[in-house]
């Protein structure tokens, strides 16, 4: 039932009273066109925004266009675009620093996400506290964490690595995260790792706290040791949880390109040159509209098509 | 009687309108705006432009750009056909594209008309910011800012007795202003990892930014030298043995080594401002930077003064430097074209050319660069006459972005990452340049 008194009730009461302007006009509408009214303009918006966009970067990912060369006749040149992406060697190789940055990040955001959501779960002292300093790196913007990263990992003056000279005893200007091709993707998997690891903890947290505790009550009774306790109830619940911020982080670290462009910028080499990287070098830079659409679409698919199999799998580990 | 009247009529507003179209003589109350890049000229051309607001009324706006977005910003802008900019002082490598893509007013008949003679300019200047297509008497923008890449030294850290006599004994030669690429590298050497008042200093501050062009314009100056050629000049676009001649090779493992012995550590991703910071804070004994920024740096009170020097790029086999600056051009679009023809036609003039020079710009006009005083008028400019007598420029087609980051792309590779060898990566660099110009139908 509705709550009818306090603030509340008010505002619900108003809400329920159409102004007789808006009355007089709609009477004599059926139910469905009081719908579609409602529902049109929000439906242009997509189509204007979300949908039009789509096709017409399929329209242009089959031509030569180029958008810095208005006054060229746009030719038709059916599949070339996408057979000269998909047999490509750069972007073949920028896919596969994707997949790489792509498989390492979720790997270890997951990892340590579900372990601080699990500490953080046992409510010790001062754990609200704990929470919030945890989320902060999650609240700033990429392009201030790029920057401030940049001056950590500088390997004259960085506070990074004077941390690591301190553990390990090497020269603190020995290694260069940013400069050197073995560490460069590393470099990004840590500031990613980073900031999106309190993200990856909080979805993980609401599936611990989602685990009713009359559960663990039950196990006890039956003698169930914490770690049978672990393996058989929390980890198997937690994990629809944990799989959604996989696929969130995953969609999201594909088309990473902020955090790449402020710290490496691709580099050294071609290093850290991710898809989006490389998209965008295409588009804007090199201005061939005709052949970064086809490669937007094929990115587009790709992630759309692996989003599609991890939610069937997704969907199967709920159901149990 | 009525057809006299509306004969005077006409010819009252023809006369108005033709005034209008070459000089405003008192545009009040019109403004124009000037887009460039965020750097220590754009500051003295606001200066320098206070005159032409004072002679014809017409007030000046100006939208500086920092230079690693300057060109994505200016190029979106002119790409939508955007009335931002009534006058555009952009890249040297952007006249071939906005020549064919009718981005800039072809200003022949406006030279003519109002005796302008670019004959007054230096041809490589001249070549460089003003003609397409190249060679061609096409004129799309008037030479702006003359530049070069040149390199800055520490000039105390050179004077010093103990540092030079540690040099000769080593070297067997005095330390002085190299002459050649090897000697560079040497003086490079010497000073890396060097402990100069207590503080470990590093060899050179060069180019190796792979985002926009920075490795290139470093790599390209390099590569000169060495015989580098961008085509067989008897056969336009053949590149077979010119961009991967020996010379060129040795000229790109010689940019390597330099890279390796002699930066300061993590300096991967270095361009302009990566090194004028290194040099500022007193971290290396050699830059390499653009002559545009030797002003503010000979005011600068910590190196500039009696503590830098300033020299040419070097030679090896042969002379070159890198060229960099720009035209000032008419963006089609604008709604002001007569008020921005009307500030070129004033810029144009010797007297402008001469305070532009006074005020940090660096004119290219004969006028100025040949006073026989002019070498005189800064400790750097001796250097800017030699350089912009030996300057060679990138492509300048319209396609120069793909070139210029396929080029970014493999000596970033060879050089910064130590990928392949240095005839694979210049042969890499034709198989990349030939699928373009067949694209563009040139080949």
């Amino acid at each position: 039932m509705t709550d009818q008194t306090g603030l509340s009730g008010l505002v619900d009461r108003a809400a329920l009273v159409t102004p007789p302007v808006v009355a007089r006009r709609m009477r004599g509408l059926s139910e469905r066109a009081i719908a579609w009214l409602f529902i049109t303009p929000t439906m242009l918006l997509l189509l204007a925004i979300n949908i039009f966009p789509l096709i017409w970067t399929i329209r242009l990912s089959f031509t030569n266009y180029r958008a810095n060369r208005p006054n060229a006749t746009m030719l038709d040149v059916g599949l070339a675009n996408y057979q000269s992406i998909l047999t490509d060697p750069d972007v073949w190789a920028a896919m596969t620093v994707t997949a790489r940055f792509v498989f390492w990040s979720i790997l270890i955001q997951t990892v340590l996400g579900f372990t601080l959501a699990w500490l953080i779960d046992k409510k010790f002292r001062s754990h609200g506290l704990w929470t919030t300093l945890i989320l902060l790196p999650m609240m700033l913007s990429p392009a201030v964490v790029g920057n401030f990263w940049t001056f950590l990992y500088q390997p004259q003056i960085g506070l990074f690595n004077y941390v690591i000279a301190a553990v390990t005893g090497a020269p603190a200007s020995s290694f260069q995260m940013l400069a050197q091709v073995q560490l460069a993707p590393w470099a990004i998997v840590i500031v990613d790792t980073w900031m999106w690891t309190p993200y990856v903890m909080l979805i993980c947290l609401a599936g611990l706290r989602s685990i009713p505790d009359y559960i663990y009550e039950a196990a006890e009774v039956d003698r169930a040791s914490p770690w049978r306790q672990f393996w058989s109830i929390t980890l198997p619940m937690a994990l629809p949880f944990i799989m959604l911020a996989v696929l969130f982080r995953g969609i999201e670290n594909f088309k990473m390109f902020d955090m790449v462009n402020l710290l490496t910028g691709g580099g050294p080499g071609s290093t850290t040159e991710v898809a989006s990287i490389t998209l965008k070098r295409e588009a804007f830079e090199k201005w061939r509209t005709g052949y970064s659409s086809a490669f937007a679409i094929i990115l587009f698919v790709t992630v759309f098509g692996l989003a599609n199999i991890y939610v069937k799998a997704l969907n199967r580990v709920k159901s149990r | 009687m009525k057809l006299l009247q509306t004969f005077a009529l006409t010819a009252v507003v023809a006369a108005a309108t033709a005034l209008g179209a070459s000089a405003p003589a008192r545009a009040e109350g019109k403004t124009i705006t000037l887009c460039w890049a965020a750097w220590d000229p754009a500051n003295a051309l606001v200066e320098l432009s206070k005159d032409f607001t004072a002679k014809t009324g017409v007030n000046m706006k100006f939208e500086f750009v920092p230079w690693p977005n300057f060109a994505d910003r200016m190029l979106n802008e002119l790409n939508s056909k955007g009335k931002l900019c009534d006058l555009m002082i952009g890249d040297s490598q952007w006249i071939g594209g906005a020549a064919e893509n009718g981005q800039y007013v072809k200003l022949n008949e406006f030279f003519d008309k109002e005796g302008i003679k670019i004959s007054d300019f230096m041809p490589a200047t001249v070549a460089g910011y003003a003609e397409w297509p190249k060679g061609s008497p096409n004129y799309w923008a008037l030479p702006a800012m003359g530049d070069a890449n040149g390199w800055t030294y520490r000039k105390d850290w050179f004077s010093r007795p103990e540092i030079r006599e540690e040099f000769k004994k080593k070297f067997g030669r005095e330390l002085d202003v190299p002459k050649t690429q090897a000697e560079l590298k040497d003086i490079a050497e010497f000073f890396q990892k060097r402990v100069i008042d207590g503080k470990t200093v590093y060899g050179a501050a060069i180019f190796t930014e792979r985002g926009s062009e920075g490795i290139t314009m470093g790599v390209t100056n390099a590569l000169y030298p060495f015989g580098f050629k961008y085509q067989n000049p008897k056969k336009p676009y053949d590149m077979q043995g010119y961009v991967n001649s020996d010379d060129a090779v040795k000229g790109l493992e010689f940019y390597k080594a330099l890279y390796q012995c002699c930066t300061p550590p993590g300096y991967s991703n270095g361009y302009m401002q990566e090194g004028l910071d290194a040099f500022k804070s007193g971290q290396v004994a050699l830059q390499m930077n653009w002559f545009a920024f030797f002003p503010g740096l000979y005011k600068d009170p910590n190196v500039g003064g009696e503590k830098i020097g300033f020299f040419v790029n070097p030679a090896q086999k042969e002379k070159g430097s890198q060229l960099g600056g720009q035209g000032i051009s008419v963006v089609a679009y604008s709604p002001n074209r007569a008020e921005a023809l009307a500030y070129i036609k004033w810029f144009a003039s010797l007297d402008t050319q001469k305070k532009w020079w006074a005020l940090g710009g660096y004119s290219c006009h004969k006028g100025v660069l040949n006073d026989p005083n002019f070498k005189n008028t800064a400790p750097f400019a001796a250097d800017f006459l030699v350089a912009m007598d030996q300057v060679v420029d990138f492509w300048a087609e319209p396609s120069y972005a793909q070139l210029l980051l396929a080029m970014q792309k493999r000596v970033h590779d060879y050089v910064v990452a130590d990928q392949g060898t240095a005839k694979g990566a210049l042969d890499g660099l034709i198989a990349d340049w030939t699928k373009v110009f067949k694209e563009d139908g040139k080949l």
